[in-house]
């Protein structure tokens, strides 16, 4: 009952906080992070019974590397055609404030105020603060997928073409690439797996799921209580009403919550197994 | 013509009197008939058969019918078929013989043989007495004895498996006599020697007794065995000659050599009985645990490498132990020879990566991340990976702790007082949302 309040309010207003193209992107990163995770984690934990049934369900050491490789192109696909639509927005739209202010996703001073407040308020020593367009924390789960990206991205392509780059770079950097490449993709995993689903979806106020990544859709009031600085800005600058959209249609929550809840289950799975198997190391 | 007499005799007697009085009948005949008919003829062959040649004739001994039968075409055919019964039967050179014969010792003439055998592991239990053990007969057969050579000898290579198999495929004998291996018989046939053997019929394939021996046969645990653990490279080195060769050059074969008994022989990888073929992916991850065993920091450090990884998963595309290291002729990294010495590094890794050069078997297949001495980077990248895991679950550990703490509070007192406003929300909308 929580969750069809927050998610489909037909009474209020409603305002479109991330446009199809982000959607889209979200869409494939997620696809993709899973195909990765799938895939990668049973390499990671070979000794273990679930990870060799995995691989031979999947087809075998030639097909999970195949999955692995195509998974792994489609994210770097997904990074570059962020990258690109950054570059878009800031240099032919002119829009600076990608970079810099409270639209943007670059930690600005106000965010480290904000965390400390937020602490403050966990304790119930304070009221809640008044978070704008993106709180620290979508902001840190935004860097840590952009350097977990990177990060995996560049060891991973090292290891594929290791011929090519083991031309020039020394072989002892592929030991290394490995062990960054896989505890950096085990920290990913986890931190999407358990801090991301439950600073989206699962803390109270969102339980069990925030339509809002398929939507697109805030409504008038979740605007107002939840980033009650940006509602504010929004008014002061009168832009309210160019963001103004119909409210989200049934088919496209139904949608959502499909693909949200099909990743919920496939994603506790790979968490559950992988810490398992962690702790038995 | 008396003996032919004696048994044209016998048979419409046997067939008058049935089985039950067969025994009697040809005891009549023996004791009181051929001393009149044949005195001067007694040891002759013939004069035996003339009872032992009749077919069922058995006797009782203690409750359990014992066929005394001689089946007169196998022993003509048979390597004895010149011997006169005398010669072994010793104790029957007169007619009527006693009527409980001593066994026969073939020691009398196979000397060297039965000394063997006296030593062996069968010899010394048959001395104690024991009933099921093999003896001569067991084996070679008794009236119908071939040369080793005959293929229907039951010591013939090819048959020699199944003789071997009636004790030595029989579980329940085998915890008799705390025979180690139970079913040694099914796990040969099943072996790429048994294989050979009884599907190709190769006379070279190894069977029992290339192995073991035939009368000398001892307990593994018997440093005159030939099967005792350091004896082993040379025994299968009588076939295998060219493995053995390579074997005895590298580390493991020279550490046996110099009386190591942990070292690696044959069987450790290749096992005993069940020895299958080395191209079957089964053996090929078997034996990266089998040299696991002794080399317990090597197979942990492959385990965390690509290769390792792969196959622990049960694939065996990548480069396993013997793959770098070779199988038989396995020498140290400091021997210029070796396929893992710096000079050979190149050339072991473009087995799988043609295009490797001297950067890139700067590689190292055992990297451990808590040697820093031998691997300084992938120390410190480790280490920096934990504090950030460590460090990234620390904080958002608590965080989600505190805040789901908080949301939980709040949730519940606007539950409990719902026209209540709570921090950071408008006043007017907790009313509204509950009276829906």
């Amino acid at each position: 009952m929580e969750s069809e309040r927050q998610n489909f309010e037909p009474a209020q207003r409603y305002y479109l906080r991330i446009h199809l193209y982000h959607r889209l992107l979200h869409g494939l990163l997620m696809a993709s992070f899973l195909g990765l995770a799938a895939t990668g984690m049973p390499l990671r934990f070979s000794d273990l019974a679930w990870a060799v049934g995995v691989a031979h369900a999947m087809g075998g050491f030639g097909a999970i590397l195949f999955f692995h490789k195509s998974f792994a192109f489609l994210l770097t696909l997904c990074f570059f055609l962020h990258i690109a639509s950054v570059f878009y927005l800031a240099f032919i739209r002119g829009e600076v404030g990608v970079f810099w202010g409270s639209a943007s996703m670059v930690p600005q001073p106000r965010d480290f105020v904000e965390m400390l407040r937020h602490f403050r308020w966990f304790f119930g020593m304070g009221p809640k603060p008044q978070f704008g367009r993106f709180t620290y924390w979508e902001k840190f789960d935004y860097w840590a997928v952009f350097w977990g990206m990177a990060i995996i991205g560049i060891t991973g392509y090292v290891m594929w073409f290791s011929s090519f780059f083991g031309s020039f770079l020394p072989g002892w950097l592929f030991n290394i690439t490995l062990l960054i490449h896989a505890d950096e993709a085990l920290l990913a995993v986890w931190f999407i797996f358990t801090i991301h689903f439950f600073n989206s979806h699962f803390r109270p106020e969102k339980f069990p799921m925030d339509l809002v990544i398929f939507t697109g859709r805030l409504s008038e009031r979740q605007l107002r209580e939840e980033r009650p600085a940006e509602y504010q800005e929004l008014l002061e600058e009168g832009s309210l009403e160019s963001i103004r959209t119909d409210s989200p249609p049934l088919w496209l929550r139904n949608f959502g919550r499909i693909i949200g809840f099909s990743v919920v289950v496939t994603g506790f799975l790979l968490f559950g197994l992988t810490l398992l198997a962690f702790l038995r190391e | 013509m008396v003996e032919k007499d004696a048994l044209s005799l016998s048979r419409p007697l046997f067939i008058r009197l049935g089985k039950p009085l067969l025994s009697s009948a040809i005891f009549f005949i023996a004791v009181f008939l051929l001393p009149v008919l044949a005195p001067a003829q007694s040891g002759s062959k013939e004069i035996c058969l003339s009872c032992h040649g009749v077919q069922g004739l058995e006797k009782v001994r203690k409750g359990k019918a014992v066929s005394l039968y001689v089946d007169r075409e196998k022993f003509s055919q048979s390597v004895h078929s010149r011997l006169e019964c005398a010669s072994c039967h010793r104790d029957a050179s007169q007619v009527p013989h006693p009527p409980e014969l001593k066994p026969v010792e073939c020691s009398t003439c196979h000397t060297d043989a039965f000394q063997a055998y006296s030593q062996s592991v069968h010899g010394k239990a048959h001395a104690k007495g024991d009933g099921d053990v093999a003896f001569c007969s067991d084996c070679h057969g008794s009236h119908n004895i071939l040369p080793a050579k005959h293929p229907d000898s039951r010591v013939y290579p090819l048959n020699l498996p199944r003789t071997c198999g009636t004790c030595h495929g029989d579980p329940e004998l085998a915890k008799r006599h705390r025979i180690p291996v139970a079913n040694a018989y099914q796990l040969y046939m099943d072996s790429i020697h048994g294989r050979a053997l009884t599907r190709s019929g190769l006379l070279v394939a190894a069977h029992c007794s290339s192995c073991h021996g035939s009368h000398e046969i001892k307990p593994k645990a018997d440093p005159e065995s030939k099967v005792y653990r350091t004896k082993i490279p040379s025994t299968c080195g009588a076939c295998h000659a060219g493995v053995a060769a390579e074997y005895f050059d590298g580390v493991h074969g020279r550490a046996v050599k110099e009386g190591s008994s942990v070292a690696p022989v044959c069987v450790d990888c290749h096992t005993t009985h069940e020895i299958r073929r080395v191209e079957t992916p089964a053996w090929k991850l078997e034996i990266i645990k089998e040299c696991g065993t002794c080399h317990r920091e090597s197979l942990r450090t492959y385990r965390d490498t690509f290769h390792g990884q792969v196959t622990g998963l049960g694939f065996t595309r990548v480069a396993r132990c013997s793959d770098c290291h070779g199988s038989h002729r396995i020498l140290p990294s400091s021997d210029a020879k070796s396929s893992v010495s710096q000079a050979n590094l190149v050339s072991t890794c473009q087995k799988c990566h043609p295009k490797a050069n001297a950067n890139f078997v700067r590689f190292s297949p055992h990297a451990d991340p808590n040697d820093k001495a031998r691997n300084p980077g992938l120390y410190y990248i480790a280490g920096f990976m934990n504090i950030l895991v460590f460090g990234v679950f620390l904080f958002f550990g608590l965080h989600t702790a505190l805040w789901l703490f908080r949301s939980t509070l709040e949730v519940w007192r606007r539950r409990k007082s719902p026209g209540e406003p709570e921090g950071g929300q408008d006043p007017d909308e907790g009313g509204g949302k509950n009276g829906k």
